[in-house]
């Protein structure tokens, strides 16, 4: 094999660099080297990043102007080849040989360097503007790892730039040497490999090119460089100590959100009936129709500020705590941990990843199923995604757990109690998804498991500043804009179905009626379940729905006075084992219409959709069947 | 002595050179994409909690890998017990 080691790439200087240009610029690389974080760097974008690979599942588009020229950012998923047949890896190869790109800058981990290089020869055969982007520098100089960019420059024959992408000041000479090439400043003339073998001794030259290369050019000076990673792992993934830390981190969280979530919630709930009664008092002073204002104040202003006042503070603590774990790298090893029961439950322990993405919404979670290869799983892991409870439905859970079985305990030990059940509840989730996994390998998802290889990175501080605006920014502003656009006419819905009246009756308690006998076999009740139903379009609303089903004039009940509601609740028949039934439905019932949607998509199949509608709703009224008859027989 | 094994019986924290992949074609191209073919050296490094998957360390990289999978790759046990990476 040669490696040639003559010039570097050729500079002329074009003359017309005022005019104004468009160029697109694609960003490519080995999963998680942090190709979406320079992404978001220069285009100032807002793409979801964390420590684990397969984050980017299409390919996500951004802006930004340099020199009077604009360019488009591609940020295409991250791959380790470009040959085998894994969705994320077509989705990067296509891209890349439809040349739309002017420029193409591989995102390489400095700490990786040699396995990252097999990428870089396989993509310089298809094409040759490209650009290395060595990334995380500052951790290679942790580890003792120098690189010496110059001589891999002249290796490859292409620009190599070193980042710390993290750094936004590293990346000005990536921005300039990305308009140099565009710009025809800098032609690139790497140097091709000649090899015209078959596909497997193909990938063997690149393993002995990207050894050679690297002996080459990069110097290791601490042999146990990774030392810290494997003492904390051999604390988090130990046998005695692995699954309990995992169980504790689930507590802590739940917990933590459960008490921080109480007195902020009171707090906006008070603000908004303040301001409650100023836009009633201009309501009145504006004369309208008293059915308008009605519908106005009691539909759509209380559903409204009910959801914000309840969903907004518990989200506001969940998903930065959730991304503080996702940003350290700690995803991976609850996969490596629970990969062994996935193993037996016949799917991929990946599942666990896609799992844990459900906690803060099941959409996301089933788009992340695209992380796992083989097409079987990642149909069992889109299926059973939904048995794991969204953020839409944990303020949900939490307030019945608080209401019914916090109760029986004082202080601190309350929060702590209703954070226990709350946990035995996803911990049904947890069992149930490995169940039903198991259930359909052997019957209408035959088959094999398929290989499972999983990257286990190295731990990396989180940048606390970025996680704070990033979750609450991005996932809770986003989640919950969602449940308000929803909100504002589910409440008319409800308002109109409690105030348009047949004979002597509403329709909502029409409805209600009609559904009440089959309610009861399942321990609920017929508001209980049009509140579900009609909650469809998001799983946030459907709390506010039972409440003000249950309130008398057929609107919102006043505040989220813990007590006023258990009363309203207890008034309207509820007992602990409604409410464990109301639990087990919330965890167990038809995903969201945007789950549903995105389910479409992925699977593109109705059947399959379906099915993920039928699945979760035939097991939730079998349980909560199951259980009432067993709490009637004992009781 | 015969120090040729199966992946899944090489010991933790020792090393092994790799001799034959027997995996089927697409896990044998996942692993060649990792930069895991004859010739490579690979430490395994712990096991999950139930004793499965185990993770390895090669090419500076920690990868977890099934025994379903690590017993189809022949490695070359190597007599050493300090603690190098590969």
């Amino acid at each position: 094999m040669k490696i040639h080691n003559s010039i570097l790439f050729h500079s002329t200087i074009s003359s017309n660099n005022k005019q104004k240009n468009n160029y697109t610029v694609a960003i490519a690389g080995n999963p998680n080297v942090g190709k979406s974080t320079i992404f978001n760097a220069l285009t100032g974008a807002r793409q979801h990043t964390g420590n684990w690979t397969g984050k980017t599942v299409s390919n996500a588009t951004g802006t930004f102007f340099y020199n009077n020229n604009k360019f488009v950012l591609v940020d295409i998923p991250g791959t380790y080849s470009l040959t085998s047949n894994s969705d994320e890896e077509q989705i990067a190869k296509n891209y890349l040989e439809s040349n739309k790109a002017d420029v193409t800058i591989i995102v390489l981990d400095a700490t990786t360097l040699e396995r990252n290089l097999y990428l870089v020869f396989q993509i310089l055969e298809i094409t040759s503007n490209v650009i290395l982007c060595v990334n995380l520098l500052d951790e290679a100089e942790k580890k003792g790892i120098k690189i010496n960019i110059n001589k891999l420059s002249e290796s490859l024959g292409i620009p190599v730039v070193s980042t710390i992408a993290k750094k936004k000041k590293t990346l000005k000479k990536l921005v300039s040497t990305i308009n140099d090439v565009c710009t025809k400043k800098i032609i690139i003339t790497p140097f091709k490999s000649d090899f015209r073998n078959t596909e497997t001794v193909k990938i063997e030259n690149y393993i002995f090119k990207a050894e050679t290369l690297c002996k080459d050019v990069c110097s290791f000076n601490k042999l146990n460089y990774d030392s810290f990673n494997r003492k904390v792992d051999k604390v988090l993934t130990s046998k005695k100590f692995g699954i309990p830390i995992m169980l504790l981190f689930l507590c802590l969280i739940f917990w933590l959100t459960i008490v921080g979530a109480n007195y902020p919630s009171q707090l906006l709930s008070n603000f908004f009936d303040f301001l409650g009664t100023y836009l009633q008092n201009f309501l009145n002073y504006i004369s309208i129709p008293n059915w308008i204002k009605d519908l106005l104040m009691n539909g759509i202003y209380k559903t409204l500020t009910w959801v914000i006042a309840v969903m907004l503070p518990p989200m506001a603590i969940f998903f930065p705590l959730f991304t503080l774990l996702e940003d350290l790298g700690y995803l991976p090893r609850i996969s490596f941990n629970l990969d062994k029961c996935f193993h037996k439950a016949c799917s991929s322990g990946k599942q666990a990843i896609t799992m844990c993405m459900g906690f803060g919404c099941n959409a996301v979670g089933v788009c992340g199923c695209r992380i796992i290869n083989s097409p079987r799983e990642k149909l069992l892991a889109i299926l059973t995604n939904s048995f794991i409870p969204c953020n839409g439905r944990f303020p949900f859970l939490i307030s019945v757990a608080t209401l019914f079985v916090g109760c029986y305990f004082s202080g601190i030990g309350s929060s702590f109690v209703s954070c226990l059940f709350v946990v035995l509840i996803v911990l049904l989730g947890i069992f149930l998804t490995l169940f039903i996994s198991k259930v359909l390998s052997k019957t209408i998802l035959k088959g094999t498991n398929s290989s499972f290889i999983l990257e286990l990175p190295s731990y990396r501080k989180p940048q606390l500043v970025q996680i704070l605006t990033r979750s609450f920014l991005d996932r809770t502003i986003f989640i919950l804009g969602r449940a308000i656009s929803v909100a504002a006419p589910a409440g008319i819905v409800i308002w109109l179905f409690a105030n348009i009246y047949i004979g002597d009756l509403s329709i909502l308690t029409y409805t209600a009626n009609f559904l009440n006998p089959f309610a009861q076999i399942m321990g609920l009740d017929g508001y209980i379940l049009t509140a579900f139903i009609l909650g469809l379009p998001a799983n946030e609303i459907v709390f506010p729905l039972i409440l003000m089903s249950y309130a008398s004039k057929g609107y919102l009940v006043d505040s989220t006075d813990i007590l006023n509601l258990k009363e309203l609740l207890v008034s309207n028949g509820w007992t602990f084992i409604t409410a464990l039934n109301v639990m087990i439905f919330t965890l167990l019932h038809f995903p969201c219409a945007t789950t549903l949607l995105t389910i479409k998509k992925e699977t593109k199949s109705k059947k399959w959709t379906f099915f993920a509608f039928l699945l979760p709703t035939v097991c939730g009224i079998t349980i909560c069947i199951f259980t009432n008859l067993i709490w009637n027989l004992i009781f | 002595m015969n120090n040729n094994i199966t992946l899944d019986k090489l010991p933790l924290n020792c090393s092994g050179i790799i001799t034959n992949i027997r995996c089927d074609d697409i896990t044998k191209r996942r692993i060649a994409d990792l930069g895991l073919i004859p010739g490579s050296k690979i430490h395994a490094i712990m096991k999950s909690p139930f004793n499965d998957p185990t993770a390895f360390n090669f090419k500076k990289t920690v990868i977890a890998l099934r025994q379903e999978d690590t017993k189809n790759i022949y490695i070359n046990l190597i007599k050493e017990n300090n603690y190098e990476n590969p």
